[in-house]
């Protein structure tokens, strides 16, 4: 009897690897968990989308729960997500603010006045600098955070409908109180 | 109507695989040779329609039919007629179509050479891989079909990746495959010995020519491969640790361990249990890398959320042939014996022992693919395994075993001696070690890792030599004839030390190259001279020139050594519209010392580019090692032993012989 | 006459040395090659975030651009190679690694290659013994 379970060995290292592989088939090997969440969020200081002269600064965000959603007007994914960060604003629950990554002002003014502005304040991102701090990698992306100024959750790739009912709004639920 | 000939072609062999794969087993089981019989008669039909279906699919591309969905997204009407056939290959459904084409290949060559077998045994092997081409088949048909149509029709196609658009793409892949599917044979005989329960020395010296077939393609199309990046991908690197090349790589670890281990069991009818089991071993690792490869769990983009189908489809693949495999090893194993018996030092240890550092060089690429996965799955974060973790576990692990190449060979079999085998060797040693200290002293700085790395080679190279020397003295004495005795020596043999020198020759490239390779990027006007060693290149500026499917901006560059012509090479950047993919071409002038490798970056102002210019010593003795292990492997096949072996086998099973 | 003859030789001197401005020695692409260079060799353990399995060294990608040039930036601050790589994991995780950390997460990784290798060099040993048996076994030439 001894003698078979030793010759099961390879048998057992075969279905523990495929129960690994079976899991492997339901995750994205691309999408890289940001190491900032439950972190504080970079501060950072940026001029204002629009208003020459004016500057966003993420420290007089403090006290409140928000969200930054790193957009371009390059993006093509930020289109698909821009319905929903406006149906967002409508209903007033909560600020979103922009980082407008890699982009000139004008273009990204363009698609602002063509597909509606969901941003309280649009920050510039021209150099990407700020990106590399949030650990931008891939844009749309969307942080939460919350009124100590914590990085709680990260969005990677556009909000979706189901994302926002699930995961965003359940959450910001729990920040505001 | 050509495509839809060519999806009948494939649900007709998958039925007569069904057929192959089944009623020839119920036939040996129940003694019923009508059953049997279907065996034969079955793979050859499936053969053929899976060539139909092959050559259907090479038409519409060579048609450029763009009303079928995979030609469509895969080749162009600009393409040149080489790649459009090339690009058979160039996608997911093709190369799955390839996969299996070349395993009906093989089926076909096990009903045609495969003649000195026992009745049984014969057809169940046969039958065996008739089950591994059932899966593929239906793989195919249900979730990855070649032949669905695109309609409306695209007015034309989406080109083939402008990366695969090269004389590599024609060769490597049907050569890998060749190699990687090859290994099902080795599967189907160890499947077909333990069923038969016949797991002998004829069943180890029957797999033997076989293994070898598979291992020398194989060795060949990661060669290729590799030399294919080198060129292609612009940065000159040679072997990258990515998935896909280790799924290629793992197979040929565990195969070269096949061949060693088959070795021993063809002498002393020993370890059996193992052979049979790294038999089972390789083959799986191949279908493993095609999961990886195909299922998207390590690299593609959301490759399993498009279609989830895929990839369980092929795992669900996997547990039935490998995990049905290794249940039935596992109880067929314990019946098996033990073998003649041999001392702890002996040839037949040292082969072994050469497998234990196989194996964990195995486990190493494995584990090192697969951990960003198990991390990954158990929520323990993301990771990346990268070269410098394989520079340093794999290499670490190998170093010992190729140290033990050069002891093994000259260890007699049954029992050895080490302290005689330390006498023989005292001339390679000091040559290994002379060497170690001068070349990398002649090739500028001495180095910790060069001096390993020469020492390994050398040693290797040299050990052989002294074997041969020494074959020679034992002849010699009896009959002092050079050259009749240097004949009177098996191919086998020389084929074994060909082979051995091909490692030396490999680890002398890769460390040469890896330590004294010389890389600069420089600003280059037209006229502009850039001074590397000895070597001056003039880069005479780039042109527009056309090309078939793309625009390109050749560059020229004189390169000049004492004011004498050593090579002109012609760099480009060429853009490829349709995919609006920018690629570099690299012009290297190959040589035996060293290549010059010369690549062009982005346009400057007034016509001058970035360039990049490396000097690669050594480069080519990576690949030439490769083939000289390639070679090896082909007159080890070329032995009289099997030619006679099989001979007399075949009067014993009273049956014809062709090969 | 002279002088002629002396303004020739100057204009063509000058006419000399400006054909060999022209052909001119070609310049390294980078200001500072020898920061070039370590940037280089660091560069060729991380990975690009967005490309399919490429170093930063190798990639084109405009993130891959960027983090170079954050990369050159804090090199000339003075920044250690380990900082830099600290700052960089800080950012985008150990993904961007593609030495990953030794930790107890990933110890079965950098070990178990080894401990394989031990493992089966002792039990290759035992059964080896057990195939010896207990007589003494001739040598065979071959």
């Amino acid at each position: 009897m001894k003698r078979t379970i030793k010759f099961l060995l390879p048998l057992v290292l075969f279905l523990i690897a495929v129960g690994f592989l079976f899991k492997g088939l339901f995750l994205d090997p691309r999408e890289v968990p940001s190491p900032l969440v439950g972190k504080p969020a970079p501060s950072f200081q940026a001029p204002v989308l629009g208003e020459a002269g004016k500057t966003f600064n993420s420290d007089d965000m403090k006290g409140q729960v928000w969200l930054l959603n790193v957009w371009a007007s390059w993006c093509a994914a930020c289109r698909e997500e821009h319905p929903v960060l406006m149906a967002m604003e409508k209903t007033g629950q909560i600020a979103t603010y922009g980082l407008d990554y890699k982009d000139t002002d004008a273009e990204a003014q363009a698609v602002l006045k063509e597909h509606g502005n969901p941003y309280k304040v649009v920050a510039t991102d021209a150099d990407g600098k700020i990106g590399i701090d949030y650990g931008v990698y891939g844009v749309p992306e969307t942080y939460v955070i919350d009124k100590t100024g914590v990085i709680r959750y990260k969005q990677i790739g556009p909000i979706t409908e189901e994302i926002l009912l699930t995961k965003i709004v359940p959450l910001l639920k729990e920040l505001q109180r | 109507m050509i495509p839809e000939l060519g999806l009948f072609s494939l649900i007709l062999a998958f039925f007569f695989a069904i057929i192959q794969g089944t009623l020839p087993l119920v036939g040996v089981w129940k003694n019923n040779a009508t059953l049997s019989n279907f065996a034969v008669p079955a793979a050859r039909a499936q053969f053929v329609f899976i060539a139909l279906a092959f050559v259907c699919l090479g038409y519409s591309f060579y048609a450029n039919d763009f009303s079928v969905l995979y030609v469509a997204s895969n080749s162009n009407s600009h393409l040149p007629l080489v790649y459009r056939l090339a690009a058979v290959w160039g996608g997911h459904e093709g190369s799955m179509l390839l996969w299996v084409s070349i395993l009906a290949v093989w089926t076909m060559a096990v009903t045609m050479f495969a003649k000195g077998l026992p009745t049984s045994f014969r057809i169940r092997l046969i039958a065996v891989m008739g089950l591994v081409s059932v899966g593929f088949l239906a793989f195919i048909i249900f979730t990855s079909n070649p032949f669905e149509r695109l309609i409306p029709a695209a007015v034309d196609g989406r080109d083939l990746n402008p990366l695969l658009q090269d004389p590599g793409m024609v060769f490597h892949p049907p050569v890998l495959y060749m190699g990687y599917v090859g290994f099902s044979v080795a599967f189907a005989f160890a499947i077909a010995a333990l069923l038969d329960g016949r797991l002998d020395i004829t069943w180890a010296r029957w797999t033997r020519p076989w293994t070898t077939v598979a291992w020398v393609f194989l060795t060949l199309g990661i060669a290729f491969g590799s030399e294919w990046a080198y060129y292609e991908l612009g940065w000159g690197g040679w072997w990258f640790w990515d998935a896909v090349e280790n799924a290629s790589f793992m197979p040929w670890l565990v195969g070269t361990a096949l061949i060693h281990s088959l070795a021993v069991t063809e002498k002393r009818d020993a370890f059996k249990v193992w052979t049979v089991l790294l038999s089972i071993c390789a083959f799986s690792l191949s279908l493993l890398g095609t999961f990886l490869v195909r299922s998207g769990v390590l690299t593609s983009v959301h490759a399993f959320a498009t279609d989830p189908g895929r990839g369980l489809f092929i795992l669900v693949y996997l547990v039935v042939v490998i995990g049905g495999a290794l249940l039935l090893f596992a109880l067929r194993a314990p019946t098996v014996g033990l073998g003649e018996r041999f001392d702890v030092v002996s040839r037949e240890s040292m082969l072994l022992a050469n497998n234990v550092v196989l194996a964990a060089a195995a486990g190493s690429v494995l584990l090192g693919t697969m951990y960003p996965l198990l991390m990954d799955a158990l929520g323990a974060g993301k990771i990346s395994v990268g070269p410098p973790y394989f520079d340093a576990v794999f290499v670490a692990i190998m170093v010992p075993g190729i140290f033990l190449m050069g002891l093994g060979p000259l260890a007699k079999w049954k029992k050895a001696s080490l302290p005689e085998i330390g006498t023989r060797l005292r001339v390679a040693a000091v040559i290994s070690v002379v060497s170690a200290l001068l070349v990398p002293s002649v090739m500028g700085k001495l180095t910790l890792m060069a001096a390993v790395g020469v020492f390994l080679g050398i040693w290797v190279m040299s050990t052989s030599l002294i074997l041969l020397v020494n074959r020679l003295k034992t002849r010699q004495t009896a009959v002092p004839n050079l050259i009749e005795n240097l004949k009177g020596i098996p191919l086998a043999f020389y084929g074994m030390l060909l082979a051995h020198i091909g490692i030396g020759v490999f680890v002398l490239g890769v460390t040469l190259v890896k330590g004294y390779e010389s890389e600069q990027d420089l600003r280059m006007e037209v006229n502009d001279v850039a001074h590397i060693g000895n070597l001056a290149f003039r880069f005479e500026g780039a042109k527009e020139v056309a090309g078939p499917n793309y625009l390109s901006s050749l560059g020229k560059f004189i390169v000049t050594s004492n004011s004498k012509e050593v090579a002109v090479l012609h760099p480009e950047k060429r853009f490829y519209p349709v995919q609006g993919a920018m690629m570099t071409e690299a012009d290297i002038e190959p040589g035996v010392l060293e290549d010059i490798y010369v690549s062009l970056g982005e346009p400057l102002e007034n016509g001058a580019w970035s360039v990049r210019i490396y000097i690669k010593p050594f480069v080519r003795w990576i690949w030439a090692g490769c083939i000289l292990m390639a070679l090896g492997g082909i007159l080890a096949l070329m032995d009289r032993r099997y030619r006679i072996v099989n001979k007399k086998e075949t009067r014993e099973a009273q049956e014809g012989f062709e090969a | 006459m002279k002088k002629l003859l002396i303004l020739f030789l100057l204009v063509f001197n000058f006419l000399l040395s400006t054909s060999a401005a022209f052909a001119g020695e070609a310049k390294p692409l980078a200001e500072d090659p020898v920061l070039e260079a370590r940037l280089k060799a660091m560069s060729h353990e991380l990975r690009c975030l967005v490309c399919q399995n490429q170093t930063l060294a190798d990639s084109n990608s405009p993130l891959a651009e960027d983090l170079r040039k954050e990369i050159r930036a804090q090199m000339r601050a003075g920044k250690s190679d380990q900082e830099v790589v600290d700052y960089l994991v800080a950012r985008y995780g150990d993904f961007v690694r593609y030495r990953p950390p030794v930790n107890s997460n990933t110890a079965l990784l950098w070990f178990g290659p080894f401990l394989l290798l031990l493992i089966g060099g002792f039990v290759l040993y035992r059964v080896l013994k057990k195939q010896a048996g207990s007589d003494d076994i001739q040598g065979e030439d071959g």
